[in-house]
């Protein structure tokens, strides 16, 4: 993993203008992908300086201007509660994002770890595993995370969980694909005929080389994570209000106002498509780095 | 092969099994009593006595490995028990509802599979050209849309371009076919958008691939026309992985059509779960995510047979194992 894709990570402190020069070059290659990236990171700066950017209070409405439209006060206009959807927009970018990277993160990391760890196993934790993931893959990822939800009750960390539960499996099942390929290979047995302990061939030789798949599914289950958070919102199973979300944003009165107030739903929805349009580019452009077969074309 | 359908359908069992087991768990979890929902929600105007009552007419007094051979031993013979919302077997309410969904499924795979493949070969067979550009942008909007979100979309423009509104009775299939197609055209289309946006970008991608294969430059040199090389020697062997990825989008097209049926306000199975699984009506909840799961590992297991039979080559292989 010396190449050049993976470079800025490891490059020492000492060599800040070569890693910009690489970063450049990347860019370069790759204009979606930095596009994509540039994008996320202004999001994250937006929800993260959200009070500082939102003009109102999201959850305060004004009485005098419901539904109104767009204008140079609300530029968004306001939702049936007089609530500027802007700030709304803005402070919903929080939760997306939370929510959003959170899902993504925790669902693949608890799934990676079951499928390399139990792959690496072999033998009936292996068979178990298996059986356990494939009645899991069995539910459309949607439904599985509205049942959890529903188990666990509406609330930011629980949504979370809800969402990862369905992305857990199918990075286990990734994660197994690379592991038996790596299982058989030399330099695995070369380890542990040096003696190295299973933790250390896992930890040291297994992970490094199975981390590029990873890393390429957790970005496509960001954007799936954020549009699937935005689902929960609006069956009424995710975020409640008075909580800003995308999701939120277009459900309950929101839908019913949509053909006077078609600002209402719109925007978020825009929001949302951005938001995993940017994701996706960025997965692709990080997928095309890592994989050998595309690099320098 | 007849050992590796053996294996399959054996493995596909058992995943069956551990589908109804985690259906059955994940719903007696659930917070929120069934049997004060039963009594009516007015809480604290039931007594314990009369709430114990309900309960041991429920089953739900008895020990959760009972209950679950009872259930278990129900649906083996398709008797879902009775929902406790609408008061009516599970079995026929899924039954009344079915269809719709079963429609809309299908009406999405098949606008998805005329529309994207055709985009995906032609975009294949001028890479560069500003249709490529167009399909390449499009595919990716498509894959970032929400379908709830495109559903809302589609029916705003429908309103302003023609004065559409939602009907306010879905006619059946078998009534009167043409109407209920016209009907469920737009949520299928919503549904479909993401599957459609999906294949159009595989089949692009495999039909560069095999375009660039010696067996096609082949064709070429034998003086074929371009239109047979790409439809005949082309297509003919980049379809195999998009008949896969039909396949398994069955899945993902199930999750989307749970939120477009909300939003269309269509009477099928999506709607219905929703409506379960909030209100915590486990019988019916239990049996339609049953059902929808059992839909899936059906599907993938028909893909895995279909692939052998489509392709001599993963036959040899599946026989090598």
């Amino acid at each position: 993993m010396s190449d050049a894709g993976a470079a800025p990570a490891v490059v020492p402190a000492g060599a800040r203008g070569a890693r910009w020069r690489t970063l450049a070059r990347i860019a370069r290659e790759q204009p979606l992908g930095a596009f994509g990236a540039l994008v996320l990171l202004v999001m994250v700066v937006v929800a993260i300086g959200a009070p500082v950017f939102a003009p109102f209070d999201p959850t305060q409405g004004d009485a005098a201007s419901l539904n109104s439209a767009p204008n140079a006060r609300n530029w968004l206009g306001t939702d049936a509660f007089g609530r500027d959807n802007l700030s709304r927009l803005i402070y919903g970018a929080r939760i997306s994002l939370m929510v959003g990277l959170g899902a993504s993160l925790l669902g693949v990391v608890v799934g990676a770890a079951l499928g390399i760890v139990s792959t690496y196993r072999g033998g009936w934790v292996d068979t178990i595993t298996q059986r356990v993931m494939d009645a899991l893959l069995a539910f459309p990822m949607l439904l599985l995370a509205l049942a959890m939800a529903a188990v666990l009750g509406p609330s930011l960390p629980n949504v979370i969980v809800a969402l990862a539960v369905p992305i857990a499996p199918r990075a286990a099942r990734i994660a197994r694909s690379s592991v038996l390929v790596l299982k058989a290979t030399t330099f695995i047995e070369a380890a542990r005929a040096t003696g190295c302990s299973d933790l250390r061939i896992i930890v040291r030789h297994i992970l490094p080389n199975t981390f590029a798949p990873l890393l390429v599914i957790a970005t496509a289950y960001l954007g799936l994570a954020i549009v699937q958070e935005a689902a929960l919102d609006y069956l009424g199973a995710g975020i409640q209000e008075p909580d800003s979300s995308w999701g939120l944003m277009m459900s309950g009165s929101a839908t019913a106002l949509a053909l006077t107030a078609p600002w209402i739903v719109i925007f978020p929805g825009l929001a949302i498509c951005l938001t995993v349009l940017a994701s996706n580019l960025l997965g692709d452009a990080i997928r095309d780095l890592l994989d050998p077969k595309l690099r320098g074309k | 092969m007849a050992d590796y359908i053996l294996r399959r359908l054996g493995i596909g069992l058992v995943t069956l099994l551990g589908v109804a087991v985690m259906v059955f768990f994940i719903m007696r979890i659930l917070p929120g009593d069934a049997a004060v929902m039963m009594s009516g929600a007015g809480a604290g105007a039931v007594s314990e006595k009369e709430l114990a009552e309900v309960r041991s007419k429920l089953g739900l007094d008895r020990s959760l490995p009972v209950q679950f051979a009872e259930w278990a031993g129900k649906v083996a013979v398709f008797d879902l028990g009775t929902s406790l919302r609408t008061g009516k077997p599970v079995i026929e309410d899924i039954a009344r509802r079915f269809p719709y969904t079963l429609q809309v499924v299908v009406m999405a795979m098949v606008i998805a599979v005329l529309v994207g493949v055709p985009m995906g070969v032609l975009s294949a067979a001028f890479p560069g050209s500003w249709g490529d550009q167009a399909l390449r942008a499009l595919s990716i909007v498509g894959l970032a849309a929400p379908s709830f979100w495109v559903g809302l979309i589609l029916i705003l423009a429908l309103v302003w371009m023609f004065q559409w509104s939602a009907p306010l009775f879905w006619e059946p299939f078998w009534v009167s076919p043409w109407k209920s197609i016209t009907q469920l055209f737009w949520p299928a289309l919503a549904v479909g958008m993401r599957q459609l946006a999906l294949i159009a970008r595989m089949t692009r991608s495999i039909m560069l691939e095999v375009l660039g294969e010696d067996f096609i430059r082949t064709a070429r040199a034998k003086g074929l026309s371009e239109w047979a090389v790409v439809m005949r020697h082309g297509l003919r062997n980049g379809l195999l992985p998009v008949v896969t990825l039909i396949g398994f989008e069955v899945s993902a097209l199930f999750g989307g059509l749970i939120v477009t049926e909300t939003v269309f306000s269509v009477p099928g199975l999506g709607q219905y779960v929703v409506t379960a699984i909030l209100n915590r009506d486990y019988p019916a909840a239990q049996g339609i995510v049953l059902i929808l799961a059992g839909i899936v590992v059906l599907g993938n297991l028909t893909v895995d047979l279909l692939y052998g039979a489509l392709d001599p080559r993963t036959r040899v292989q599946a026989a090598d194992k």
